[in-house]
């Protein structure tokens, strides 16, 4: 077996909390489907028959009755762990390591993409990596979101990626949190690779391939708790420590307290393969190099090396944030041939429906309705002379007469009184707006959700 | 060569007939042995591409089943399985297609009989170039404008479940009879992830090969054994299946896929007939994980005997023949593992010499070689193949490596060797070849068009002061990029070829392929 999936669907959500009370961020409907099913129909595409799932006990419950999660033919392997233990992504590894028998492919179940997968795994088998990840460009999210007060930029902590000349070897990983001092590269890396490009606009996939030995030093380190925090970094960093590339371990002297703290650190991630001499051999007498100009042979002798695939045509969304979630409800029904429309909605004659409005299944829409660019979701009804654009309709909502909805997002089972004017509103959960409601701009939740922070 | 074909068709069209005759006789007989028979006929009568059928282990020579253009070493090694117990049912038949092949060519031409090969054993290692095979059999990889050869192709590879990889760009008209593939078009595109029809090792091999990670002849064969080691390891035999048979159907579909990555060179070819001969010599009464053991130490010491003590044996005889001495010049081309071998080994010993290292576009190989002598001391010259008749007054000899050597002498190695034999000729310097004897082919051509390696032709294009020329050139429709990989150095330019077995002039490639055959 060659590769083995893992999907992380724990939590999540902080950065949407209005959104996740009430369902978890894994089951919450991008165009009707459940976010999960993005990266599951992913996985299932490319060939995959099994996948991990590691999850909460709620997640799991959700997805045994979900049908779109039971319409996918891989076998799900669900793992569940408590919700609020404090378990990071590598925490989950680690508990899982029984079951992994080779390399693993973890992805996070928040991710929507149309990547060609080959690229990501050809660059961790061509050059025998340790890791190698997935970037793309980051897009502007063109919608207005609701609840933002004017143009708030949000500073988020911008990522640094150095890569190498051919955009492929990742040099280089640090978020602006844990630099303090400005940005420092060590001598050891300039000296191998002259030329590094330094990029700021990526957006983290949060899709690795991983060595199985990797998995194992999890096991023996058991301070690192978070894969894309923690892991990924020391991973790039230890790319570069003498301690893997001198070939005289003893003779240096200086780095006597280093090589006592990473020794056993590298040889877990070293783990050499039966043949190594012949590998070995193979890349001697091969007239192949991966960089030109300097002494040293293929990889500058080093065993660790992490590449990273920067997608810049195509879709790939991670959706942590409202306004990701508003993006992509945009944009992944594109991805998939299907009907706008669900069979079993009843959908009267006078309504007027946009080319890219998606009905849900079991809906109930009345007459002199208009839809425009929106989603719907499952057993909505959605009665006369109500006029929806631009907005999110989840499951069980009850839209009563003559209502106006623009831009907005509206929860589960949330009820939206006769005439009332929603626009760029967020209405949570089971929320009731009262009749002839005048919302902008507003993020209308329950009490008790409130109380939440 | 031509003679050979004229043969072909006539041969070709009589076997045919006798073919369709003998189907009519034997439907009755329905014996499995005789379907076998059929199927051999096939690929003797058929120009048709090297495609058999897998599953049917095929019984050895047809004495014109033993192809001198093997070049897929695949159906001269399939018809290497040891047939002990078909054979003794099929003596009748074999000796009748004898008895009528041998009038059709004592008609034809004053040839040796084929009596040898009866008394041969279930090895038909190509014969030497004197016992003409009946038919030429072209293989597939040089008949791509031909619409037959390819569907057979895609046939095969379906039932191998292997992707079909498709040509990219224009081809030059001389050279359309050759596959041409994009390097950013994998073949990975269309398997799954993760690869189940394949090995993963295979995978990864296949994709080495493609982007040019593993390239030399004999890294590429090394990993190439590399990798069936894996395949061994992981390899179980399944039920009522016998090791000797299964393990070599297992093997053909790797084979084909790596074919589909890049061409196979001629050291594969011999490192896969060797192993295919090693594993149906398992005897059927061998626990499994003694035959494993078994055939993982035969590869290793195939690669030790064949690769390392061959590169140490060239190292000693070019050195203590003198024929690196000190004061010497030496010229080499592009980057040959053996050459830079041998040049550190006599350097070790202390002997002077300074380096000229010639190096061409696309691949610029020889920066690889350049690194490779500075590091150790040597103190070298770069110049590129333009500068060639520049810089030979200066020197005073000339090593190249080899892909392979070819029976009738010619040495086929990467692109502009032979225009360096023929300068050099030019110039009265001596030119020495160093070539293992597992890189020996049976194979004949005397020129670079009939089959020959076609590369990326994006490989081409260049980026210089912001600007790439040749960016559209597909858009251009009398524009052809060609980017080959090999050509073949007629063995007027070659004064001597160094191999493990001695100093030979090039014209005793078929003398080695006697004797290899003769021992084994």
């Amino acid at each position: 077996m060659e590769l083995q999936a893992v999907l992380m669907a724990v939590g999540g959500g902080s950065r949407m909390t209005d959104l996740t009370y009430n369902t978890p961020k894994a089951m919450l409907p991008v165009g009707n489907k459940p976010l999960m099913w993005y990266p599951l129909n992913l996985l299932e595409k490319v060939g995959f028959e099994e996948v991990i799932v590691i999850t909460t006990k709620e997640v799991q419950k959700a997805m045994s009755t979900d049908l779109k999660i039971k319409d996918v033919k891989m076998k799900l392997d669900v793992v569940s762990i408590q919700e609020d233990g404090d378990m990071g992504t590598a925490d989950a590894l680690r508990h899982i390591q029984p079951k992994i028998k080779t390399d693993i492919l973890v992805l996070s179940c928040d991710l929507i993409t149309d990547v060609a997968l080959h690229e990501v795994v050809d660059l961790f088998r061509a050059h025998n990596a340790t890791m190698a990840m997935l970037m793309s460009k980051a897009h502007e999210f063109t919608e207005t979101v609701p609840g933002q007060k004017g143009k708030k930029k949000t500073a988020e902590q911008r990522d640094f990626v150095g890569v190498d000349q051919s955009g492929k070897r990742l040099l280089f990983m640090a978020n602006e949190a844990d630099l303090e001092d400005g940005l420092s590269i060590r001598k050891s890396i300039m000296r191998k690779h002259p030329r590094m490009l330094i990029k700021t606009g990526l957006v983290d996939a949060h899709l690795y391939c991983l060595k199985k030995a990797v998995v194992d030093f999890l096991t023996e380190n058991k301070s690192i708790s978070s894969i894309r925090g923690e892991l990924v970094p020391y991973l790039v960093r230890k790319q570069f420590s003498k301690t893997v590339n001198s070939q005289k371990l003893k003779d240096d002297t200086d780095d006597q307290t280093q090589e006592k703290n990473d020794g056993p650190a590298n040889h877990e991630l070293l783990i050499s393969s039966r043949d190594e001499p012949l590998l070995q051999l193979a890349q001697e007498r091969s007239c192949w190099n991966d960089h030109r100009g300097d002494m040293s042979e293929a990889y500058h002798g080093g065993k660790l090396r992490c590449y990273v695939h920067i997608m810049d045509q195509g879709l790939c969304c991670r959706v942590n944030t409202l306004a990701a979630y508003i993006e992509v409800n945009r944009l992944a029904p594109k991805l998939f041939e299907e009907p706008s429309v669900h069979p079993s909605a009843d959908i009267s004659e006078r309504c007027q429906m946009g080319s890219d409005s998606i009905i849900g299944a079991v809906c109930h829409i009345a007459d002199k309705t208009s839809i425009k660019r929106s989603t719907i979701g499952n057993n909505t009804t959605v009665k006369e002379k109500v006029k929806v654009t631009n907005s999110i309709i989840m499951h069980g909502v009850t839209i009563e007469e003559g209502c106006n909805i623009q831009g907005s997002v509206i929860c589960s089972n949330a009820v939206i009184g006769r005439g009332a004017d929603l626009k760029y509103c967020l209405v949570g959960n089971g929320q009731h707006i009262e009749p002839e409601a005048e919302r902008t701009n507003e993020i209308i939740v329950g009490t008790d959700q409130l109380m939440e922070i | 060569q031509s003679e050979g074909k004229d043969l072909t068709k006539e041969e070709k069209q009589r076997l045919r007939k006798e073919k369709k005759q003998q189907k009519k006789n034997k439907e009755k007989k329905d014996d499995k042995a005789s379907q076998e028979n059929e199927k051999e006929k096939k690929p003797v009568t058929s120009a048709a591409p090297a495609s058999q059928p897998p599953t049917q282990p095929t019984v050895q020579k047809a004495p014109s089943a033993v192809p001198a253009t093997a070049p897929v070493s695949v159906p001269a090694s399939e018809a290497s399985v040891p047939a002990d117990k078909p054979a003794k049912t099929k003596a009748e038949l074999k000796a009748e297609r004898r008895a009528r092949q041998e009038a059709e060519r004592a008609s034809k031409q004053s040839k040796k009989g084929e009596t040898g090969q009866q008394a041969a054993t279930s090895k038909p290692k190509a014969p030497p170039s004197d016992l003409q095979p009946v038919v030429k059999r072209l293989p597939e990889h040089i008949q791509v404008d031909n619409p037959d050869v390819l569907k057979k192709l895609a046939k095969k590879l379906e039932r191998q479940q292997i992707p079909l990889r498709s040509d990219y760009g224009y081809k030059v008209s001389l050279f359309s009879h050759l596959h041409q593939y994009s390097r950013k078009a994998p073949l990975t595109q269309q398997l799954s992830i993760p690869s189940t029809v394949i090995h993963p090792a295979i995978v990864r091999l296949g994709l080495q090969y493609s982007h040019g990670i593993v390239a030399g002849s004999n890294a590429r064969s090394v990993a190439l054994l590399h990798a069936f080691k894996q395949v061994i390891r992981d390899y179980t035999t399944p039920q009522n299946e016998e090791l000797s048979r299964d393990l070599v159907n297992k093997l053909k579909p790797y084979i084909s896929f790596l074919n589909q990555c890049r061409p196979l060179s001629a050291s594969m070819g011999n490192a896969i007939k060797y192993i295919k001969k090693e594993i149906s010599n398992i005897p059927s009464n061998c626990k499994e994980d003694e035959a494993k053991n078994k055939l993982l130490n035969d590869i290793e010491s195939y690669i030790n005997e064949k690769i390392i003590l061959a590169g140490v044996a060239i190292a000693k005889c070019a050195i203590e023949k003198q024929k690196i001495s000190d004061g010497d010049v030496i010229l080499v081309y592009g980057c040959s593992s053996l050459v830079n071998h041998i040049l550190c080994k006599a350097f070790e010993k202390s002997r002077k010499f300074r380096v000229i290292v010639v190096d061409s576009r696309p691949r610029l190989e020889g920066k690889e070689a350049l690194r490779r002598l500075v590091q150790k001391g040597i103190s070298c010259t770069y110049v590129l193949i333009s500068a060639v008749s520049y810089i030979l007054p200066e020197v005073s000899k000339v090593f190249l490596g080899a892909h392979a050597l070819l029976a009738n002498g010619y040495v086929m190695s990467r692109v502009g060797t032979s225009q360096i034999a023929l300068v050099a000729k030019a110039f009265n310097v001596p030119v020495l070849v160093c070539c293992e004897t597992y890189k020996f082919c049976d194979r004949v051509q005397t020129d670079s068009f009939v089959s020959n390696e076609l590369d990326d032709p994006d490989d081409l294009i260049v980026t210089r002061k912001g600007t790439t020329p040749l960016e559209g050139w597909q858009n251009e429709s009398s524009l052809g990029l060609l980017n080959l990989v090999y050509d073949v150095t007629p063995p007027d330019f070659v004064d001597l070829v160094i191999t493990e077995l001695g100093m030979i002039p090039c014209t005793s490639v078929p003398v080695v392929l006697r004797v290899k055959n003769v021992d084994q």
